[in-house]
């Protein structure tokens, strides 16, 4: 436990803990309404508010919020508006805001794509004091987004035409969505990086519906398995001096497939329980087919 | 081309219309003789397609309307125009007497949209997706403890109480039907609007949604429904509409038994095997 010895490391884990509670609590909207990639997109566009940061001389922290939080809002737009080329305009705003973002960074007065590097993949050193302060700021945010309107929030993603009839702020609702998931994209990019925090919104939702139910749980599961890989692999990264973003990711992944080879024989064992007594040996099918009495197998007809 | 909805069947008591009364009346001094649902000479388009020319349509308190029609005469459209999901071009809806533009009072209109499957992507129990159906009363609040008890009741009417706490993806098609039923259900809703209730339900679940809509009916509640075929339901149907082109072509009695097959257009869909689970994505 040495490591806690330090502050940045203190700071690091502080850092990982929150990324690891609200990327899954975002993400599992995201994956609800089967928009697992939005959060990758956010990244990319966060990437230009990381270069104007630089080039401003102002914290890239808030810089990449804001321009993070107007990226998500024109994607949100673009998905409820248009329709016929939707994709093709997202695409123009990811790659766009890439492009802007190693622009804007080598502009900057002694800035480089070394600059970069940290924001994209992660680093531990780099978590500042300052960065602490308003990762957890916008982290209170997210969670009070994602568990007090949790309701509203599974029912506009799980059917948004029913939602709307039912009268509940749909727009609203489905941009405060995209704002939070922006919100997180740059909560967590000092510890994974832009490039890999969709994969931290989305690899634990996707581990945890394996064991999952109900969206309660998948919630917490997810919440439990996300925490668990940052912190973890916030740790190995100390002690092995690799890059902290890809090591929680493949974490993530190996807790994907570990799950996922338990899901099977659990899944099983509800069927049976589930299955009415008699029809327990419903696994194999017990008719018997009628055969050889003149008619044969060609002469089956649909 | 069109014929106002004016025939109404022996056995209910027959609400005057009020036409003359100003839509912008308060609901206490319309309720008893504004129509519930008042569609007055809809245009809407789809793309640059017109699929909605000029239709009327009324539903009285009480009542039980069939919206029949073959695919693509618009009767889909019609219902969600209702609902306000379809902008209109021209004419006008109203909901209880009050314009749909100042209409708020969803939690009277409990509604089922045309779904082959109640799950989402990320695991969900039927109580979950039940409880949505109660967030037109509760809006952004909690659900009270009353809330809760709605959502129970509503399971219970569809006959899934022993199944609230299962996963929605490991019900048969048609018993994703009956949980989308009882999420509409949960608002205790005056006012049901249902598309396609019935299309991929197999037998067992038809009955118990038959079933489910008499109680319904019998205790009050008005109902449009967009049906391919009258099937189980057509002792509770009062009065069919059917579309043909995006207009009305008939309003009056549903038609016999004979004539359903007959209808134009008419297409069987196949019930799916009671204990089959159904995997299509619903946002796919």
């Amino acid at each position: 436990m040495e490591f806690l010895q330090f502050a940045f490391m203190q700071r690091a884990l502080l850092a990982a803990v929150l990324v690891g509670v609200t990327a899954p609590a975002v993400g599992i909207y995201l994956v609800q309404r089967r928009q697992a990639l939005m959060g990758d997109g956010i990244g990319h566009v966060a990437m230009t508010g990381v270069g104007l940061g630089f080039l401003m001389s102002t914290n890239p922290v808030w810089m990449a919020t804001l321009v993070a939080v107007l990226g998500a809002v024109a994607m949100e737009l673009i998905r409820s508006y248009g329709r016929t080329h939707g994709d093709i305009a997202l695409a123009l705003l990811f790659y766009g805001g890439m492009a802007g973002g190693v622009m804007l960074i080598n502009l900057a007065p002694g800035g480089s794509n070394a600059n970069l590097t940290s924001y994209l993949f992660g680093s531990l050193s780099t978590v500042s004091a300052d960065d602490i302060v308003s990762i957890c700021l916008l982290a209170a945010f997210v969670m009070l987004v994602t568990l007090g309107l949790r309701r509203q929030l599974f029912a506009v993603s799980q059917d948004e035409e029913f939602a709307r009839v039912t009268g509940l702020p749909v727009r609203a609702l489905n941009l405060l969505v995209a704002i939070t998931a922006a919100v997180t994209v740059t909560v967590a990019m000092r510890v994974v990086g832009l490039l890999l925090v969709s994969a931290l919104m989305v690899v634990p939702v996707a581990a945890a519906q394996q064991l999952a139910r109900s969206f309660r749980a998948t919630f917490v599961i997810a919440v439990l398995v996300g925490t668990g890989v940052t912190l973890a692999g916030t740790v190995t990264s100390y002690y092995q001096d690799v890059p902290p973003g890809a090591t929680i990711v493949l974490l993530a992944i190996a807790v994907f497939v570990l799950l996922t080879a338990l899901a099977a024989p659990l899944s099983r064992r509800r069927a049976r329980a589930a299955a009415p007594p008699g029809e327990a040996a419903a696994d194999t099918c017990d008719v018997a087919v009628p055969s050889g009495t003149g008619t044969g197998g060609d002469d089956v007809r649909v | 081309m069109t014929q106002p909805a004016e025939r109404r069947p022996a056995g209910r008591p027959t609400v005057p219309k009020a036409r003359s009364k100003p839509i912008e009346d308060t609901m206490e001094s319309v309720e008893s003789t504004e129509p519930v649902i008042a569609v007055r000479a809809a245009t809407a388009t789809l793309g640059a397609r017109p699929v909605l020319r000029g239709v009327d349509l009324t539903v009285n308190r009480g009542e039980v309307v069939a919206l029949l029609g073959a695919n693509g005469s618009g009767k889909s459209t019609a219902v969600r125009s209702v609902i306000g999901q379809v902008p209109l071009t021209g004419g006008s809806v109203a909901l209880f007497g009050t314009g749909l533009r100042r209409f708020r009072d969803w939690a009277r209109v409990g509604y089922v949209p045309q779904r082959t499957t109640a799950a989402g992507g990320v695991p969900a129990t039927v109580r979950e997706v039940v409880s949505s159906g109660r967030l037109s009363r509760a809006k952004l609040g909690r659900l009270r403890k009353a809330d809760r008890a709605a959502v129970d009741r509503a399971i219970e009417l569809v006959g899934l109480a022993d199944r609230a706490k299962d996963s929605v993806s490991a019900l048969s098609g048609g018993q994703h039907q009956r949980v989308l039923i009882a999420r509409a259900l949960a608002a205790e809703p005056e006012l049901l609007i249902m598309d396609e209730p019935m299309a991929g339900v197999d037998l067992a679940s038809q009955e118990v949604l038959a079933d489910t809509l008499r109680e319904q009916v019998a205790a009050g509640a008005t109902v449009l429904l967009v049906l391919h075929e009258l099937g189980p339901l057509e002792p509770l149907i009062d009065r069919a509409v059917v579309l043909r082109d995006g207009c009305v072509v008939h309003d009056g009695p549903p038609p016999e038994a004979v004539g359903q097959h007959a209808l134009p257009g008419h297409d069987h869909v196949h019930p799916h095997a009671a204990d089959e689970p159904l995997r299509t994505g619903l946002f796919t």
